[in-house]
């Protein structure tokens, strides 16, 4: 007799989920799969290649020495400026907090050439020291490892200031006053109670870090001169036709990726305590006039730092192109660079192919993360864990290794093995934002969702509510900020995606990275950098039209 | 608004190895207040979820007005149900909450606003209908959420701990306010509650649940003077319960503390098992009373704690062999410490059958 009503519930959840299954399963683990065997098409024999290859070899090493290094670089930053702004009260601390998080604000690409428009061998700041030095030669070269571990740093860095402000944020200080009452020393405070209590927040960004800097592709390849790593040697060996030879790098790619999880997942659940406090927003005021001083001075010199790369690349986005050779700064400016993305056919087509492909993403995202969250999170039935584990799936694989799995998988018609050819034609690209953008949406609309009290469902159905009705009001408001928030990052990554692109664009579909890194390497500065912050503002309009949005419905 | 009785038949619930509701078979008058006591993980919420329709049994039927309604999902049932947490909806206006039952019944707006603030009217919130959910008290809230469930008329009031997230002070008033009103729109209602305050409080009658089991259902009064097995004496009420000798003659029985011997008139509840184990006296504070040390036949001991009541004080009071005995007098000037004197005042003193509890 139950068992009508349970089956009822349980075949119903099934029958939500199976379409969804099914397209997790088919673009998330088919293509994978695909990877792996492909690297096993000849028996060992592709593996053998990777293994005697030195070149692998050195790119395997240089990929983890690049990720860990940037792991620490990042730390480095991120900790002690949470702390700065999170503990302390000093002149200059909004306009740094306001600051703090702008590197994540540009997309991968723009970052990597404003850093080359400020301290590539004929940046600003280069030139600039150069000059006031008077040296014949430039004073670094902004090349090889240490210059992707900068650029990274730069970047990266953000992910752990958020992580440590939000633990921060959450943390009781009365804990702090109680170890201080118990006579320790600050630097006994910090090291047995503050940052133990701060560990799950700082592993948490740290995996986060290493994964991005293991994926990390525009860096390496732009400023990597002579150095490998396995994201940039999977597209080299794709593009000479070793398609084995990738399959290998890809999947050690992945299984990098996949061991770094591991790793920094078990150094976030060694510890079983959550900061469940309402914290206290209460900063020490710096009060002697030398620490003021030197507070505000190193306050300016970050605000600056931070600020750069983005008037740096709104500055040479006015430049002529071909103009700046070797002038400190671009010596002629022009609204040219402007006026021709929108007048020229040629150079308008990757704005809408960029914004149409990341409105097809999105959309795409909404739809299936919002039903994916809602059985995670309000429906019990067997096939639970299964679609949790897809859904977070995308994120552990680096976009190199998507995209080469989407190329392996989708580049013929051929139903029995359930393959289509979207290779070569508009809709790989959207497909693959699409993919990567899965556990970011899924993972805002579960949050959303589990912060509602499960009960209001019930009572919904309780007062009489249809499916339907409760669905759209009751769960869908509850999902909103998710969605909103998960829709608008979704969009935000794909207009400006590169690494995923690079591997499987086509120039009928190129979109505005592709683009940009076009014209750098035919030296039209302006240009690019004109796309640029065209980039930028497309990000701002998309973050102001959510936030407007959110604002008029609650 | 119409009342319907609601019939519980052997319902069994079981998750995984465990039995969460063993064999429950209960009614509800149209119009009684029921309600379903017993200590958190005993089986009521469970039992609730299952007349409410979230849950479906294992085994057994739950009828209203005797058509089975086993496996109507909870939308087409029309029962109101008021959720421990109220369950309110945080993004909707109060009245909007209120009216949500009529939206989902197609009730034209205009119309459903207008029965929804009379609703509010009904539960002392008028005027309240444009406000948030975040910006209400708890009480409030609780009264947004009586009133979203009876709006719809519903035959069956189902009430989940609906007091216990009150502050003690506004618990005593809404507990009479609750009755009051529930009376007044002529629901039935079962409630559930592990605070036994409430339900002496509120319902009409008590079910005692305990490991999934029923153990009986009767008035507080019932409950209270012929309780039907340890498990329903030990957590109705306070009381001492002690082994007792039984005699010869029927209906009486003794008890030794120390070298004093008393003997006793004693009662049994009617229907209670007899399985033939040895029998335990229920000894409430109530019945009891404080002599002098010295009074002929009185147990003695000393006043461990005494406890200020108003017109009366409770007194525990360690007698011979360590036996613990909760007395509540009217005498005022008893100090701890004091040597006293401990007689029954009130037979026949209710038994139970000593089992495992």
């Amino acid at each position: 007799m139950r068992s009508a009503r349970a089956m009822r519930g349980s075949r119903g959840s099934w029958l939500i989920a199976l379409p969804v299954l099914a397209l997790l399963l088919w673009t998330v683990v088919y293509p994978n799969a695909a990877v792996i065997a492909g690297s096993f098409e000849n028996g060992l024999g592709h593996w053998r290649e990777f293994a005697s290859s030195s070149a692998d070899r050195e790119a395997l090493t240089t990929t983890l020495f690049i990720s860990l290094a940037s792991v620490v670089a990042s730390l480095i930053i991120g900790v002690p400026l949470a702390f700065l702004l999170g503990r302390f009260d000093f002149p200059g601390r909004r306009i740094l907090r306001a600051v703090a998080t702008l590197p994540a604000a540009l997309p991968p690409l723009v970052g990597v050439i404003a850093f080359l428009f400020l301290y590539g061998e004929s940046g600003l700041v280069t030139r600039g020291i150069q000059r006031a030095l008077g040296l014949h030669e430039a004073p670094w070269r902004l090349t090889g490892v240490w210059a992707i571990i900068f650029v990274h740093a730069y970047t990266m860095y953000v992910y752990v200031f958020l992580f440590v402000s939000a633990g921060l944020e959450r943390y009781d200080t009365t804990l702090d006053e109680a170890a201080a009452g118990l006579g320790a020393s600050s630097w006994q405070r910090l090291r047995r109670v503050t940052l133990p209590l701060l560990m799950p927040a700082i592993a948490g960004s740290m995996l986060l870090v290493f994964m991005t800097a293991l994926g990390s592709f525009s860096a390496p390849y732009v400023f990597g001169g002579g150095i490998r790593v396995l994201s940039t040697q999977i597209v080299a060996s794709k593009l000479n036709g070793e398609l084995g030879l990738a399959y290998v790098e890809t999947t050690v790619l992945a299984l990098s990726a996949v061991a770094g999880l591991m790793l920094f997942r078990w150094l976030e659940r060694k510890r079983k305590y959550t900061l469940a406090g309402k914290g206290s927003a209460t900063r020490r005021v710096i009060r002697s006039r030398g620490a003021q001083i030197a507070a505000a001075v190193l306050a300016s010199v970050t605000v600056i730092v931070l600020v750069l790369p983005h008037l740096m690349v709104v500055l040479v986005s006015f430049a002529r192109d071909g103009a700046w050779t070797t002038q400190v700064i671009p010596p002629e400016y022009t609204l040219d660079n402007y006026r021709r993305l929108f007048s020229e056919a040629q150079l308008w087509k990757p704005i809408v192919n960029s914004v149409s492909m990341a409105l097809i993403a999105t959309a795409a995202n909404v739809v299936v993360c919002f039903v994916a969250a809602y059985l995670i999170v309000l429906r019990q039935f067997s096939g639970r864990r299964l679609l949790e584990i897809l859904v977070a799936l995308p994120w552990a694989i680096p976009a190199t290794a998507i995209a080469l799995g989407l190329a392996a998988t989708f580049n013929r018609n051929d139903l029995m093995t359930a393959r289509v050819l979207l290779v070569g034609t508009f809709w790989i690209l959207p497909l693959a934002y699409f993919i990567r953008d899965i556990p970011l949406v899924a993972t805002a609309v579960e949050g959303s969702l589990r912060q509602m009290d499960p009960s209001i469902e019930d009572a919904a159905r309780g007062l009489g509510a249809s499916w339907w009705l409760t669905m759209r009001r009751v769960v869908l408001p509850a999902a909103r900020p998710g969605l909103v928030a998960g829709a608008l990052l979704a969009a935000v990554t794909a207009v400006g995606e590169f690494v995923a692109s690079v591997v499987l664009y086509t120039h009928s579909n190129r979109p505005i990275s592709i683009e940009i890194l076009a014209q750098l390497r035919a030296l039209a500065f302006g240009t690019a950098a004109s796309y640029s912050v065209l980039l930028i503002a497309l990000v701002l309009l998309m973050t102001l039209t959510a936030r407007t949005l959110e604002e008029r419905i609650a | 608004m119409s009342a319907g009785a609601l019939a519980l038949k052997g319902i069994t619930r079981r998750f995984g190895g465990h039995t969460a509701v063993d064999n429950v078979s209960l009614e509800i008058a149209a119009g009684e207040l029921l309600a379903l006591i017993g200590a958190s993980g005993s089986g009521k919420t469970t039992t609730l979820r299952i007349v409410a329709g979230y849950e479906v049994p294992d085994s057994g039927t739950v009828t209203l007005d005797g058509r089975d309604i086993t496996d109507v999902p909870p939308q087409n049932r029309g029962f109101g149900m008021v959720f421990q947490h109220y369950a309110l909806f945080p993004h909707m206006p109060v009245e909007e909450n209120v009216a949500f039952g009529l939206e989902a019944r197609g009730v034209p707006k205009a119309k459903r606003l207008e029965r929804a603030r009379s609703a509010l009217e009904s539960v002392g919130l008028g005027g309240a209908g444009h406000r948030g959910i975040q910006s209400l008290s708890g009480g409030e809230q609780q009264r947004v959420a009586l009133a979203r469930a009876l709006v719809i008329e519903p035959q069956v009031l189902l009430l989940d701990e609906p007091l216990s997230n009150l502050d003690p002070t506004l618990r005593q008033t809404t507990r009479d306010e609750l009755r009051a009103m529930l009376h007044r729109v002529g629901v039935s209602a079962l409630f559930v509650t592990h605070d036994q305050e409430d339900a002496f409080a509120i319902a009409d009658r008590i079910a005692v649940i305990r490991k999934g089991k029923l153990l009986q259902v009767g008035t507080p009064e019932d409950l209270y003077s012929h309780p039907a097995s340890l498990g329903v004496a030990s957590f109705i009420g306070r009381a001492t319960i002690l082994p007792a000798e039984s005699l010869p003659v029927e209906d009486r029985m003794a008890l030794t503390i120390g070298d004093v011997r008393r003997e006793f008139t004693v009662t049994r509840a009617p229907g209670a098992s007899s399985t033939g184990r040895a029998m335990k006296v229920v000894l409430r504070p109530d019945a009891l009373e404080l002599v002098s040390p010295d009074s002929s036949g009185a147990w003695t001991g000393e006043v461990i704690t005494r406890r200020f009541a108003g017109a009366n004080a409770v007194y525990r009071v360690r007698l011979a062999g360590d036996v613990m005995m909760e007395v509540e007098s009217t005498k005022m000037d008893v100090r701890e410490g004091d040597r006293i004197g401990v007689v029954i005042s009130r037979e026949p003193v209710p038994v139970v059958e000593d089992n495992d509890a």
